[in-house]
């Protein structure tokens, strides 16, 4: 049995994605040069929202790639089953682009160690950031996120799940812990 | 999936999808400007071919390069092997070595078999004898799901020495587990006599055929195998069942051309044929690499103790 706590609904994430907007563009100083690289799965719809978001509030298209890990984990092969793989597609030229990384959940930090291995492959950016919409802690690298949705306090035997309504049918997040 | 490819058998339906979307997001990775990923890093895969091949050795090769994994070709002519030594001692010398999986071709059925119970190791069939070719006929579907969408329906024809070709085998299998319709086409001497229990058709008419096929898969003549007479002249097999410009006029719009190579041109199908837009040959072999990568993943992705889980 899984006992389930909502952290977040669909409004504290609409306004969670348009406040980390605005703070991308803040940061980056308008949207010239800036895009946008979703972790899948998840990660590419936020990212996609956030280009959304970026597009009204500065009515600048900013490019969206989307990119699986799944090949540069520091686990293949220590699994009994290999790891399931999603799309990558990154359809523009990332080098010399301020790439901001996108991910639902920040937790170990291995994921995103393995994204910047992954996007170095693919051209070489100015600089690259991370933007998640939970950081829950637990971090066993050197890694911290640039802009976050909400920081959650976690013990690290529980689960965050974050559900999107282009997956899921709903957005939500949730902190599930087995009882 | 089992932990090795021995026969396209041993990959159920679910399986092949799964290989096949995988193979997938391998072709992208063959599109990029890095086109090699750290997947297989430290793994070591040995290339034991016992006949020669040229494409399916690069193919693993290249599959496994692009992984990171090591790769050591170990071919009979110039080895240790031309010295007499057998199977099993060369086998045990790769398993010493630390081999995490072992490509192996042979002119015996079944060695890929044998070679199982001295290996810790994956065993990959890269064609024994006149068995099974797995590899190639995954990457055949691969290739007519891309072009054609589906499987479920499809009418294929398999065309030429179907007797001597592991090729035709292990695609007649595959594509009956997809749903496929498969015929095969020759003269009755190069059909095996088993064929109506692989679940397929046989025809020796090949004009009777082609009117209503969605794929029309050419074989090589093998005459490396023709030890005895099949068929009186290359001439005459060329008349009676080659992919000519004429025939290719009865096929349907969209049916796809296939061969696994190497062809020989102008005996099975004519130069010009080949060079057709509906002739997939080439992307056949492209597909073979990004689908080889997906098998070598696959097999060696997934040969841990299963300690660690998913994890963010």
């Amino acid at each position: 049995m899984m006992a389930s706590v909502r952290l977040l609904d669909g409004g504290e994430i609409r306004r969670a994605v348009t406040r980390i907007a605005h703070e991308i563009l803040e940061r980056n100083k308008g949207a010239e040069g800036l895009a946008l690289v979703g972790i899948a799965a998840r990660g590419d719809d936020l990212a996609r929202r956030l280009a959304s978001e970026i597009a009204r509030i500065e009515g600048a298209k900013v490019p969206v790639g989307v990119l699986d890990i799944t090949f540069y984990r520091d686990d293949i092969g220590m699994r009994a089953e290999a790891p399931e793989v999603h799309e990558t597609r990154i359809g523009f030229d990332i080098t010399a682009k301020t790439v901001v990384l996108v991910d639902d959940v920040l937790f170990t930090g291995r994921t995103i160690r393995a994204a910047l291995d992954a996007l170095v492959d693919f051209g070489r950016p100015t600089s690259v950031g991370l933007a998640v919409l939970v950081d829950r802690g637990h971090r066993e690298l050197p890694i911290r996120a640039d802009f976050v949705g909400k920081n959650v306090p976690t013990r690290k035997d529980e689960l965050v799940r974050v559900a999107l309504q282009e997956v899921d049918g709903e957005d939500a997040v949730y902190m599930e812990e087995r009882t | 999936m089992n932990k090795h490819l021995l026969s396209i058998n041993d990959v159920s339906a679910e399986d092949v999808v799964r290989v096949l979307d995988t193979a997938e997001s391998f072709r992208e990775v063959g599109t990029r400007i890095i086109k090699k990923v750290p997947a297989l890093r430290g793994r070591t895969v040995v290339n034991l071919f016992y006949e020669n091949s040229t494409r399916t050795r690069i193919s693993f090769e290249l599959a496994a390069k692009r992984l990171s994994a090591d790769v050591i070709n170990f071919s009979a002519s110039g080895s240790s092997v031309s010295k007499g030594e057998s199977l099993k001692d060369t086998a045990l010398t790769l398993q010493a070595m630390g081999a995490d999986a072992i490509v192996i071709r042979h002119s015996s059925s079944g060695s890929p078999h044998t070679l199982t119970k001295w290996v810790k190791g994956s065993v990959l069939n890269a064609g024994d004898g006149t068995h099974e070719h797995p590899t190639q006929a995954l990457l055949d579907l691969y290739t007519i799901r891309e072009k054609l969408g589906r499987f479920e329906g499809l009418r294929a024809a398999i065309v030429g020495d179907v007797l001597h070709s592991r090729v035709a085998r292990s695609l007649s299998f595959g594509l009956v587990k997809m749903g496929a319709e498969v015929t095969l086409v020759g003269p009755p001497t190069l059909i095996p006599p088993d064929a109506p229990a692989w679940g397929v058709q046989v025809s020796y008419d090949i004009e009777g055929v082609l009117p209503k096929l969605d794929v029309c898969y050419m074989l090589r003549v093998q005459r490396e195998r023709q030890r005895q007479q099949y068929f009186p002249s290359v001439r005459e097999y060329s008349r009676l069942f080659g992919l000519t410009r004429d025939r290719v006029a009865m096929l349907p719009e969209g049916c796809l051309i296939m061969h696994p190579g190497p062809m020989n041109r102008g005996v099975e199908i004519d130069s010009d044929v080949a060079d057709l837009p509906q002739a997939v040959i080439e992307e056949q072999v492209t597909n073979g690499i990004a689908v080889r990568m997906s098998l070598l993943y696959l097999l060696l992705g997934g040969a841990g103790t299963g300690e660690v889980r998913e994890r963010d």
